[in-house]
């Protein structure tokens, strides 16, 4: 489908669902029946560009929760963790050596990495501290391999191999963890779409409020309007185009903020990664890049807003003019 | 205009025993009956106060009556629809006594403001009312808004605005208020003009000079809350 198709396409849809005819009618717009002095039309503006930026940040929230936790179950679900823990009376070195043979012959497995002792108990520094005797501790060894996504090993079959094997071996496939990861993404995922919904909803209230007000302030021209034979869906028409306006002024200005944002924190983020501190920083706040989808979503919505503004304006003048009658 | 009863399917406009109160307040209007033929002239007069503003907005359905039964171009209007008053409305031509003209428009926009509502398109109408306003003496005055206008401009740019859509009935509350004699015996020329063309006209005034220059013309007193119709 060629652009100027799709245009024709989206203003079709536009006029069908919204009733925008006069929106798109005439090349040289008339006078708007509607003064856009006397609806408030700049402070309801500044809230919808800022119920327009607060939704973008809440959607660039969601989507990096999403995508981090993809990369978290991604990366710990496609790497397996043998244990060896010492029991009396074995040497734990033939037991490593079994289970590392029996890992570099099951097929599905790769890069298979066996912990050295040293390497081990620098694991435990962290807990234990440093110059700690760790020949007094049984401390257990540890065997990672990387699973190979295109033929993944029959995990079940490794366990039994390794239990039957290898005295103190235990397999850890990480899925306990993958799931809780999953569940806690969803559920940060979930919290920032309701807070988005929120938002929005905030924004339908406060188009549909200042809508009744312009409605009210301005019950002459109505009047007007009625008696020289304009009908209630004209009337409404007239306020739903001049709000849709004022919507898609506010979620520009909203949007062209959030963009603002977003690239201010991506220089910021280049400068931390390349400073001293650069790691300590990416691990508290992660890396942060303007990609194509956080400019989708905060496009999609500043057309969300318009498409409420007129959505909500529409609905609340169809019922004012009820009740002005 | 008709004696109630006859010629009954013929009339714009009729009532029977129409009566208006504003909440549980006294009746301001009692027992009102009269109808309206096509092509009639009628001034609806009496003294300040007795509701001559409140029959034409009557008339104009902007009010509902409390009792009696109200017709509009041979229906019901208890039963009427939206469609069908926006409908009848396009029938009907109004000038207001305080003008009701859009202050953020220009006198032009003002005057093809019915044509505009009705959803045709400027190119249409645009010479017809540029010629109009011509003929009604606000041909230098087409892009002024109403706020740089005197009274009789605006007045005149209202009674422009009733007739550009060439209704079956004009109603007109006290058209010539504001205008000097002259100017005024114009606009009357217009109205009796538009009459013979077959416009019913209706005109609400105390004036009882206007009244004199047209000879035959039905009077509807309005005075006591009852209406009284001088043949």
């Amino acid at each position: 489908m060629n652009r100027g198709l799709l245009d024709r396409f989206l203003i079709g849809v536009l006029k069908r669902f919204f009733d925008l005819r006069g929106v798109f009618r005439s090349k040289k717009r008339q006078q708007a029946l509607i003064p856009h002095a006397s609806a408030s039309g700049g402070s309801l503006a500044a809230v919808i560009a800022i119920m327009a930026f607060l939704a973008s940040l809440t959607a660039s929230v969601a989507l990096r929760v999403s995508n981090a936790s993809e990369g978290w179950q991604s990366s710990v679900s496609h790497e397996i963790t043998i244990q060896i823990r010492p029991t009396l009376g074995t040497p734990i070195d033939p037991e490593m050596k079994k289970a590392a043979i029996i890992l570099s012959e099951t097929p599905g497995l790769k890069n298979t990495y066996v912990y050295s002792k040293t390497e081990s108990e620098k694991l435990l520094e962290p807990w234990l501290g440093n110059g700690l005797d760790f020949d007094q501790l049984p401390v257990p060894r540890m065997i990672t391999a990387q699973i190979d996504k295109k033929s993944p090993p029959d995990l079940e079959a490794l366990r039994v191999a390794l239990s039957e094997n290898v005295k103190g071996a235990s397999l850890d496939d990480h899925r306990a963890w993958t799931q809780r990861l999953s569940v806690v993404g969803r559920t940060l995922v979930l919290a920032t779409l309701a807070t988005l919904g929120l938002v929005i909803a905030a924004a339908g209230f406060a188009i549909a409020f200042a809508t009744r007000g312009a409605m009210i302030s301005n019950r002459e021209i109505i009047e007007v309007l009625h008696f020289v034979g304009a009908s209630e869906s004209y009337i409404a028409r007239q306020f739903q185009i001049h709000f849709l306006w004022i919507g898609i002024k506010g979620g520009i200005i909203g949007g062209i903020a959030a963009i603002t944002l977003f690239l201010a924190l991506h220089i910021a983020a280049r400068h931390w990664a390349s400073s001293p501190n650069g790691a300590e920083m990416i691990a508290l706040f992660g890396t942060f890049s303007l990609n194509l989808n956080a400019i989708i979503a905060v496009m999609a919505i500043a057309l969300l807003m318009a498409l409420v503004a007129a959505f909500v304006s529409r609905v609340t003048a169809n019922r004012t003019i009820r009740g002005l009658d | 205009m008709q004696a109630p009863g006859s010629k009954r399917r013929e009339d714009l406009v009729r009532f029977e025993n129409v009566g208006l109160r504003y909440g549980m307040g006294p009746e301001i209007l009692k027992d009102i009956s009269f109808s309206i033929a096509p092509s009639s002239f009628q001034f609806v007069t009496g003294p300040s106060g007795t509701g001559k503003t409140t029959l034409l907005r009557l008339i104009l359905l902007s009010l509902k009556p409390t009792r009696g039964l109200i017709s509009l171009f041979g229906q019901d209007v208890t039963q009427l629809s939206a469609p069908t008053l926006t409908k009848f409305r396009r029938r009907m031509g109004v000038v207001f006594q305080d003008f009701r003209l859009l202050d953020h428009l220009t006198t032009y926009e003002n005057v093809a403001l019915p044509l505009r509502v009705q959803g045709r398109s400027e190119s249409g109408y645009k010479k017809e009312v540029v010629e109009l306003l011509q003929w009604i003496g606000l041909g230098d005055r087409i892009l002024s808004f109403p706020s740089t206008m005197s009274g009789g401009e605006k007045q005149r740019a209202a009674i422009a605005r009733a007739l550009v859509v060439q209704p079956d009935i004009l109603l007109a509350d006290e058209p010539t208020g504001n205008l000097d004699g002259v100017l005024a015996r114009r606009l009357l020329r217009l109205f009796a003009e538009l009459n013979r063309s077959g416009t019913a006209i209706v005109i609400a005034t105390h004036d009882l000079a206007l009244m004199d220059q047209f000879d035959g013309v039905r009077r509807m007193v309005l005075g006591g809350n009852r209406l009284h119709i001088d043949e």
